[in-house]
């Protein structure tokens, strides 16, 4: 507002609040609550279902809930959740049938691998010291899971299960597809006929048909593919269908970022005389990987989903040992624990995943435009 | 050839040639996969000449001998494999088909949810979008199963809250017409009423384009339908016969049933699938520049009209191609139906391999099957987006 | 590309060995590794399953210890390989496993189109019903509409079938492709009636149910289930073995044999212990084997009676019966070729 100030003739400004309807809790609540009748009615609509479901969901949760006790007698008197569930089982959901006393062994390599995951996740540890760390920690990974070194008995890959063989499915699924998804995604770029049908074909293939297929075929066609004498054991044979499976969804997303590519980049490379490996690996990839990091990452969280499918092959992954935790009738009508137990484990996993790719995509676009 | 290639770029050896590379780099590919295959096949042949199974797809006639309770296709023990496999599949069709349709419908409608200017009800569809997408489908499945077969009450003490309608834990017993010709009359009439009302809608359309005039096509389309169907069912004779469920030895008779296992999946792949496609409906939405939302503002349109006349027709050029790989994924997930007892294909399947050992050719049907159905899912989906894509654009 | 070709060449040779492979290949196969891989049951009480120190028990597990001890002389040399019902013939085939001695029916396609061979039958079966006592049902003539809980895949799933049909009643079929959940389902009430084997239905409601007494196994047995173990085709010194391991247990519970008395009896003059143990000759070496393989089966494994019933007789949890399983001198099915 301007005033002209009577003795100096000169305009005077002064600074002057907004009324209170428009600013403050009572107007944000006004405007986005109650700006209009059909949006009170959705408000009121809300609010309702909030109060019918958040104070029984909390009661049963926690306030009702029973977290003692060694049996499911402890929780018969319960209206709330019977976590003695999760107390008296959670060995056997976390880590299956491994060894019960070598049980401390999957618990660090776990918690190894996934610091590992973690570490590698931050932009500013990337250079040769993660290298480094994963150079360390994957053989120490291995070590610990198989053990016949150091007085550590061998434990059997039929015996892993649980979280750890979750984990272990999905990130080695993950990792080793992604040079293979490359490579296809290159291979459907090319110019060269044969190569991008060859490609082409593969990735449509593997993308028309479920997964369960796949995993069929791992579980029980790949023994007549070999000659025999030649096994190979059922983890493994899960593991390679997981990562051709993967592979053909991580080339979509890596020809995702090649087209992204401006053209002017490739045609630069080739002015200035660079080779076909010279300007994918120095020019074409390094551009078109960083554009998709997140779509990689989202790719990610579908793996780590997926892998509850080995399920159905009889794998002892996460979800299987939760699910055979209340297969004892005792234990049968808790099985909303069982599953809100697993179900929050793999939330807290793919959550995270999912914000953190959008960190990245803040990040990375961010240093875009700089 | 390689030689007169390198004649022509003098002073590069033939073997750096460009050209020539490209051919051996495709040579060696292409032995690469016909030596791969060769191997694989001739192992498969060793193994099964040697362990004597025998190999063809004519034990698909034979007697399947297994009984389907799933079945909208008439089969009896005593019919062959082909024919349990057909009633798998259609299983499969059916589940997918319904499961499409309202993912898209919750989907859509969370989507909207979540740009809404209501802060409580945009926060509900995060919520919801965020849990479900980060849950694995599978636990999802085995939650609603457990949570349809334990929670609901045994058949003895089934719910009836209206009349004839019964719900149990073994499903959802409901009364149906019973179909006689009066009602194949009607269901003349309804199909007559589809044919008029596409007529109708081109009609509206062309003279919209001309004069600019509206017409609202979704009700006329409605009226007409239901009013053909009903001349028709009342040509037929105005048969209101209903078959009623009601209690009889161990479970219902008459009406139709809804399985537990088929409620579930349905269930799981909706809500599963709702998620996803709410996202894309989001970011559909909000790829129309807001000088759109704008313009149609000014022009005194509500927002509702906004929405439907102006913001849904654009976004969907952006919403389509996504959604196709959500309606593939939804089918290909319909798979999971076999953890929790559902008779899909891949169930059946499972149950014909077990039974005759024909691992090989069981696997192929499902991929076979499978890749079929994606790709006519994948045509029909491109044909519809070629329809709302901007016409006389150049893409 | 040189690292290619030398893969290649070394594919190649793995595809020329495996084409020449002889028959006797198992044979030499097992001998060679010094371990047998049994294909067993993931957890069945009585057949085969883990106990809490992760050692495996049961009737099957006892004919894949009995193989591995006429092979290399120890009960413990055998890997045992859990297998499901749709996983266990493609194990066998694609020779996963050595021996699969998991609770299997025998039937001719099995045996013919599956490429098996089965070993003389360890375990005779049927098929039955166990329902709610309190749906108040005495016989399987009655359960016209009811719904069923079956696992998939397996010859109960058509007996089932059969046997509706020929009785001319409807049911409702609910399928899983795990025992574990198909009881489960049974038990949270989805099905009014679990069908399976005898034996497993004794043995699920020993274990598997809250109370015992809230559940009864209706009289009728609608099914032939012989049980057996079997091999793939192609190496008959292998079955062989297999199928003279088995004829070795019930033998020696026909003559008296026991894993106690074993020594004395090696002592005696009767030409036919003195061919059963070994003291007199040549049966073992017609089979490839030492000739006091079946010595030293009875004497770790026990005889055929001994076995059952630590799993599953009198002296075991599941607490069945002889019935068909006994000798035929007593009535039974049990009957051993004689070892001449």
């Amino acid at each position: 507002m301007t005033y002209i100030d009577q003795t100096t003739e000169e305009p005077v400004v002064r600074a002057v609040s907004p009324p209170s309807s428009q600013i403050g809790p009572v107007a944000w609540v006004r405007k986005n609550l109650f700006s209009s009748i059909p949006n009170t009615l959705l408000t009121l609509v809300a609010l309702f279902l909030l109060w019918k479901l958040i104070p029984p969901l909390l009661d049963w949760l926690l306030f009702s809930a029973t977290f003692s006790g060694s049996g499911p007698e402890a929780c018969k008197a319960t209206t709330g959740a019977c976590w003695t569930l999760v107390g008296v089982k959670h060995r056997f959901m976390l880590f299956g049938f491994y060894t019960y006393e070598e049980q401390w062994r999957p618990a660090i390599a776990t918690i190894v691998l996934l610091a590992l995951i973690c570490g590698s996740g931050y932009p500013r540890f990337w250079g040769k010291p993660l290298a480094l760390a994963w150079l360390i920690g994957l053989p120490l990974f291995c070590v610990l899971m198989w053990g016949g070194v150091l007085g550590m008995p061998m434990v059997e890959t039929d015996k892993w299960g649980g979280l750890p063989l979750t984990v272990v499915l999905a990130a080695v699924g993950i990792v080793v597809s992604f040079p293979f998804g490359v490579v296809l995604a290159l291979g459907r770029r090319s110019t060269l006929p044969a190569i991008r049908t060859v490609s082409t074909l593969y990735i449509e293939l593997i993308r028309g048909v479920p997964l369960i297929s796949v995993l069929f075929m791992a579980s029980v066609m790949f023994p007549l593919f070999l000659p025999e004498g030649v096994t190979i054991n059922k983890l493994l044979r899960a593991q390679v269908g997981i990562i051709l499976f993967t592979a053909a969804y991580q080339a979509e997303t890596v020809r995702g970022g090649l087209q992204a590519l401006p053209k002017g980049q490739y045609e630069a490379a080739d002015a200035l005389g660079l080779s076909y490996w010279q300007k994918t690996l120095l020019i074409v990839l390094p551009q078109s990987l960083k554009l998709v990091i997140p779509s990689l990452v989202n790719q990610f969280i579908s793996t780590f989903k997926d892998t509850s499918l080995v399920l159905i092959i009889g794998l002892y992954d996460f979800l299987t040992t939760s699910r055979t935790a209340v297969a004892d009738p005792a234990w049968q009508p808790f099985y909303v624990e069982a599953y809100a137990f697993a179900a929050i484990v793999y939330f807290a996993f793919c959550f995270s995943m999912s914000r953190y790719s959008q960190f990245l995509e803040r990040r990375l676009g961010a240093q875009g435009r700089r | 050839m390689s030689v007169r290639t390198t004649d022509r770029t003098s002073g590069v050896p033939w073997y750096n040639d460009e050209k020539t590379r490209g051919v051996l780099y495709q040579v060696a590919l292409l032995a690469l996969v016909l030596f791969a295959g060769w191997w694989l096949v001739t192992n498969t042949l060793v193994n099964l000449e040697r362990r004597q199974i025998s190999t063809g797809f004519s034990f698909l006639w034979r007697e399947a001998g297994f009984a389907i309770a799933e079945q909208r296709i008439h089969f009896e023990p005593t019919d062959s494999y082909a024919r349990a496999l057909a009633v798998g599949l259609f299983n499969t069709l059916e589940v997918s088909a319904i499961g499409i349709v309202l993912a898209t419908l919750l989907g859509t409608v969370v989507g909207v949810a979540r740009l809404s200017s209501n802060w409580l009800v945009a926060r509900f569809a995060t919520a919801y979008v965020e849990v479900v997408r980060n849950i694995p489908l599978l636990l999802q499945l085995f939650f609603w199963y457990a949570f349809i077969t334990q929670s609901l009450p045994s058949v003895r003490e089934a719910l009836h809250p209206v009349p004839g309608v019964y719900l149990s834990n073994r499903g959802l017993a409901v009364p149906v017409p019973e179909f006689n010709q009066g009602q194949a009359i009607a269901l003349i009439g309804a199909a007559i009423g589809v044919v008029v009302s596409i007529l109708v809608a081109r009609w509206a359309r062309r003279r919209q384009d001309a004069t600019g005039q509206p017409f609202p096509t979704i009700l006329a389309t409605l009226g007409l339908v239901v009013v053909f169907t009903l001349v028709g069912w009342l040509a037929g004779g105005a048969h209101s016969a209903l078959s009623i469920p009601h209690k009889e030895g161990f479970g219902f008779t008459g009406g139709a049933e809804l399985s537990p296992e088929f409620a579930a999946l349905l269930i799981g792949l909706t809500v599963y699938t709702a998620a996803f496609i709410a996202e894309i409906v989001r970011g559909g939405v909000l790829a129309v520049a807001y000088g759109q939302t704008e313009a149609a503002m000014a022009l005194g349109l509500r927002p509702a009209q906004v929405m439907r006349l102006i913001l849904l027709p654009q976004s969907l050029r952006v919403i389509v191609p996504p959604m196709t790989s959500q309606y593939l994924n939804l089918f290909k997930n319909s798979t999971l139906a076999i953890a929790i007892g559902f008779r899909d294909f891949v169930s059946v399947d499972d149950t014909v391999m077990n039974q005759t050992g024909q691992a090989i050719e069981c696997i192929a049907l499902i991929m076979a099957v499978y890749l079929t159905v994606s790709l006519l899912i994948s045509l029909f989906m491109n044909w519809y987006n070629t329809k709302v894509a901007l016409r006389g654009s150049t893409r | 590309m040189k690292r290619l070709t030398t893969a290649a060449a070394a594919l190649a040779v793995t595809v020329g060995i495996a084409g020449t492979a002889q028959a006797g290949a198992t044979f030499d196969a097992v001998k060679a590794r010094g371990q047998l891989v049994c294909g067993v049951h993931t957890g069945l009480a009585g057949f085969s399953a883990p106990d809490d120190k992760g050692v495996w028990a049961g009737i099957d597990v006892d004919i894949c210890r009995a193989v591995a001890t006429a092979m290399f002389g120890d009960g413990n040399k055998v890997k045992f390989v859990p297998l499901t019902t749709s996983n266990r013939f493609t194990a066998l085939q694609s020779g996963e496993i050595d021996l699969l001695a998991r609770n299997t029916t025998v039937t001719l396609t099995r045996d013919t189109t599956n490429g098996m061979n089965f070993a003389p039958v360890n375990f005779y079966d049927g098929q039955g019903f166990i329902v709610a006592k309190k749906l108040n049902v005495k016989s399987a003539k009655e359960l016209k509409g009811a719904t069923v809980c079956v696992q998939s895949g397996t010859t109960t799933e058509q007996n089932l079938a059969d046997y509706f049909r020929a009785n001319k009643m409807d049911f409702k079929p609910v399928t899983f492709e795990k025992q574990d959940e198909a009881v489960a389902a049974f038990t949270g009430g989805r099905c009014d009636v679990y069908t399976s084997d005898r034996s497993q239905l004794g043995a699920i409601r020993a274990s598997q149910v809250k109370v015992p007494e809230d559940y009864v196994i209706l009289p009728e047995t609608i099914s032939k289930e012989p049980f057996a173990a079997a091999v793939r085709h192609g190496d008959d010194q292998w079955f062989d073995l297999v199928k003279w391991s088995i004829y070795a247990m019930i033998e020696a519970e026909e003559s008296g044999v026991t894993s106690k008395n074993v020594d004395e009896m090696a002592k005696s003059t009767d030409p036919n212990l003195q061919r059963l143990l070994g003291t007199s000759g040549g049966m073992g070496k017609a089979l490839g084997v030492d000739d006091k393989f079946a010595y030293n089966i009875i004497k770790t494994v026990g005889n055929y009676g001994e076995s059952f019933d630590r799993n599953l007789g009198a002296g075991s949890k599941v607490k069945l019966e002889r019935g068909l399983n006994n000798l035929w001198k007593n009535g039974g099915l049990q009957y051993a070729i004689p070892f001449r």
